[in-house]
């Protein structure tokens, strides 16, 4: 019993299904059995590991499946012992420097270097046409949340041990990688997927799954699964999770009632219900009270920088005379936010000056 | 004499790297650098240098070339100790690793070497990416350079020379390395291209990989090179086309950028903040649309200059945001509605 989404998650170039064009270029890639360091940027669960993965199926075979876990330490300069965690198969590694916050340096130095410096010899396996690999891949997750001091550690390795390496960088926006690396890499931009490509991909798996629906009439399906597609911003994981749950609860889907279609989450009503609360009522008193709803959402763990976005976009698209002055206190307090440590403090500034701006 | 396994390993070098400069000849551009360095070529004098300019524009390529020269393949593991921001360099490491390099004496070269090249009676530190040293190891420098500047000379090479103590950026010789001008950058790109055998529909290609590198010669060689392996087999007649080469470099479409252009004049929120979502699912990066807006909004000839100035001030801030983190939808966003308020 698998989720969905690993169930149905594409192996191989062929199995993929839109974005044609990235796919061919990058089986085009693989196909010359080497390929630059590569950046993949893209909004989340719009492909771009599973791009990836079928970019490493195609050079190295199924044997990059064959996943393990391993725990390396280091110790960092002040001789503090550091455990990380690095998924590996004989071929790649897949990292996630940022989890070790302001260490990730020492990561990148030790780690990559120590792949970086040992060669791959490979005689067992000598891939597609003949061509002996002699590089590792080493995939980089949340590149963009890498520090500057990281950032420009990866510069001259990448240059200087290219000829047994290859990275490949995974992140949402590359607004934060410096220069130096983008000049460095090829950038692989995968948009999200339409709201008719997620739809056609949900039919899909509906028919395998034997999904009852209470019409089998195309047209209100492709309604039914396009909402699907919306509620969940475009995201293909989340659309399959929200799919999946659906047909979990109900035994059988009724296609008339859209509303069903969309499931919030909680945390989304709770910043509705504020962006609500704020335009209703612009008292200190309401700003006291919203506190205690704001630090539930910070203790649940969700981003400071998620709330604000959400709350700000919410809004906007209510308050359209006052988009704009609403948008460029957002715009400063997003940046106060990445800056600043004490998440609460600019939550608050920035719901007070909402209620200002508003009133 | 090189073996098949040598051939092999050149086969996955990158060209940037294949074709880095092997001596002080091949370096593209840079005229002004070259011709002084040359001459201490001849005189085997150095002084303690100081490369900084914007990425690509071979300053690293030119010291390991200018090393290479001096000393010859074997002397010159001997003689010259390489460190960037990839190896550790703390405070404790200038101490002691670059401390104990520099006071080493030098040993006689043989004289075979002394034959083939000048081989001076010193060593070089070559400190890569010098601006992310800390300034506490910056300063632990210092009297090091002057102590063993008999048997020992330094290059510090950096991107922003603001980041470098002002101790010791006036113990160096300091050289600018400005962005490649097209001329010398096609000539480099052109000579790789016939190489490598890349077939190219026009030099319209060339020119178009040029603008979108913005005289980083390694972002262009990158691009050539990608554009070459895409190509190779995505088309039939084996070329690449202009289209391709903006695609790799993640330039926004034209229709899309229109279609902004359009959302600003309309100034409706409604439409700006349909189109920002549009612009964040298709994971174009904040900071690329920027750039985009600020050449197609500065270069308009209808808009007053007053204007343009708010533009350019509001562009400004957002990329300082955008450098620090912050969300690029919020910002895209925000830059875009004061834009509408601008226009």
């Amino acid at each position: 019993m698998s989720l969905w989404v690993d169930k149905y998650r594409p192996k191989k170039f062929g199995q993929l299904t839109f974005h044609p064009q990235i796919t061919d270029s990058l089986k085009s890639l693989a196909a010359t059995g080497d390929f630059p360091h590569l950046l993949v940027y893209g909004p989340s669960g719009a492909g771009k590991k599973t791009r990836i993965y079928a970019t490493l199926n195609e050079l190295f075979g199924a044997s990059v499946e064959k996943l393990k876990i391993d725990v390396k330490t280091f110790t960092n300069a002040s001789s503090k012992k550091l455990e990380f965690n690095v998924l590996s198969s004989p071929y790649h590694l897949e990292i996630t420097p940022s989890d070790m916050g302001n260490n990730d340096r020492v990561v990148i130095q030790d780690l990559l270097k120590d792949v970086a410096s040992t060669e791959q010899v490979d005689f067992s396996n000598p891939g597609k046409n003949g061509v002996k690999h002699r590089f590792k891949v080493v995939i980089i997750n949340e590149a963009d949340s890498l520090s500057r001091d990281a950032q420009a550690a990866l510069r001259r390795t990448m240059e200087k041990y290219s000829a047994n390496i290859r990275l490949i960088m995974v992140c949402n926006n590359i607004s934060n990688i410096i220069a130096p690396i983008k000049s460095r890499t090829l950038l692989v931009r995968v948009p999200a997927p339409s709201v008719k490509e997620i739809g056609d991909i949900l039919l899909h798996i509906a028919l395998k799954e034997s999904v009852k629906f209470s019409s089998n009439d195309p047209e209100k399906l492709r309604k039914y699964v396009d909402a699907v597609a919306r509620g969940s911003a475009q995201n293909l994981r989340r659309s399959m999770l929200t799919f999946e749950t659906i047909s979990m609860q109900l035994e059988l889907l009724n296609v008339d009632n859209l509303s069903s279609a969309t499931i919030v989450l909680d945390w989304e009503v709770i910043i509705q219900n504020i962006a609500l609360s704020l335009r209703r009522d612009k008292s200190v008193a309401n700003l006291a009270k919203l506190r205690v709803t704001f630090y539930e959402l910070l203790s649940h763990c969700i981003p400071s920088r998620l709330i604000l976005k959400t709350l700000a976009l919410e809004l906007a698209s209510s308050e359209t005379s006052h988009c704009r002055e609403l948008m460029e206190t957002a715009a400063v307090f997003d940046e106060r936010l990445s800056l600043g440590l004490k998440a609460i403090f600019h939550l608050e500034g920035f719901a007070a000056k909402a209620m200002v701006i508003m009133s | 004499m090189t073996t098949q396994y040598d051939q092999q390993k050149l086969e996955h070098t990158p060209w940037v790297e294949k074709y880095r400069p092997k001596n002080l000849d091949d370096v593209a551009s840079q005229e002004h650098a070259v011709r002084i360095l040359k001459k201490t070529v001849l005189l085997a004098n150095l002084p303690h240098m100081l490369f900084y300019g914007p990425p690509g524009t071979g300053k690293t390529s030119t010291m390991l070339a200018l090393a290479k020269q001096l000393y010859g393949p074997r002397l010159y593991k001997l003689r010259v100790l390489e460190l960037n921001a990839s190896d550790e360099r703390g405070i404790s490491i200038v101490r002691l690793k670059i401390k104990n390099f520099a006071r080493l004496t030098v040993s006689n070269p043989t004289a075979e070497d002394l034959r083939d090249y000048p081989c001076p009676p010193y060593k070089i530190i070559i400190l890569d990416e010098a601006d992310s040293m800390t300034n506490d190891a910056q300063s632990a420098l210092r009297r090091t350079m002057e102590n063993y500047s008999l048997v020992t000379r330094f290059c510090l090479i950096c991107n922003y020379i603001t980041r470098i103590i002002d101790p010791l950026a006036l113990r160096c010789l300091k050289f600018r390395f400005k962005p490649l001008d097209n001329a010398n950058a096609f000539a480099r790109l052109s000579l790789i291209a016939e190489k490598e055998l890349v077939r190219l529909d026009l030099d319209a290609v060339l020119e178009e990989i040029l603008v979108v590198s913005k005289g980083d010669l390694r972002k262009a060689i990158t691009y050539l090179q990608s554009a070459a392996r895409l190509g190779a087999s995505l088309l039939a007649e084996h070329s690449i086309s202009v289209n391709l080469v903006r695609e790799i470099a993640g330039v926004v479409e034209q229709p899309l950028l229109d279609a902004l252009l359009e959302a600003i004049r309309s100034k409706s929120s409604a439409d700006i903040m349909a189109i920002v979502k549009k612009v964040v699912l298709e994971g174009w990066s904040a900071q690329q649309v920027s750039d985009q807006l600020h050449d197609l909004l500065l270069l308009d000839e209808g808009l007053q200059s007053e204007k343009k100035n708010a533009i350019a001030k509001l562009l400004f801030e957002t990329d300082r945001r955008l450098n620090s983190g912050t969300d690029e939808h919020v910002q895209l966003l925000n830059l875009l509605l004061q834009i509408a308020a601008v226009v």
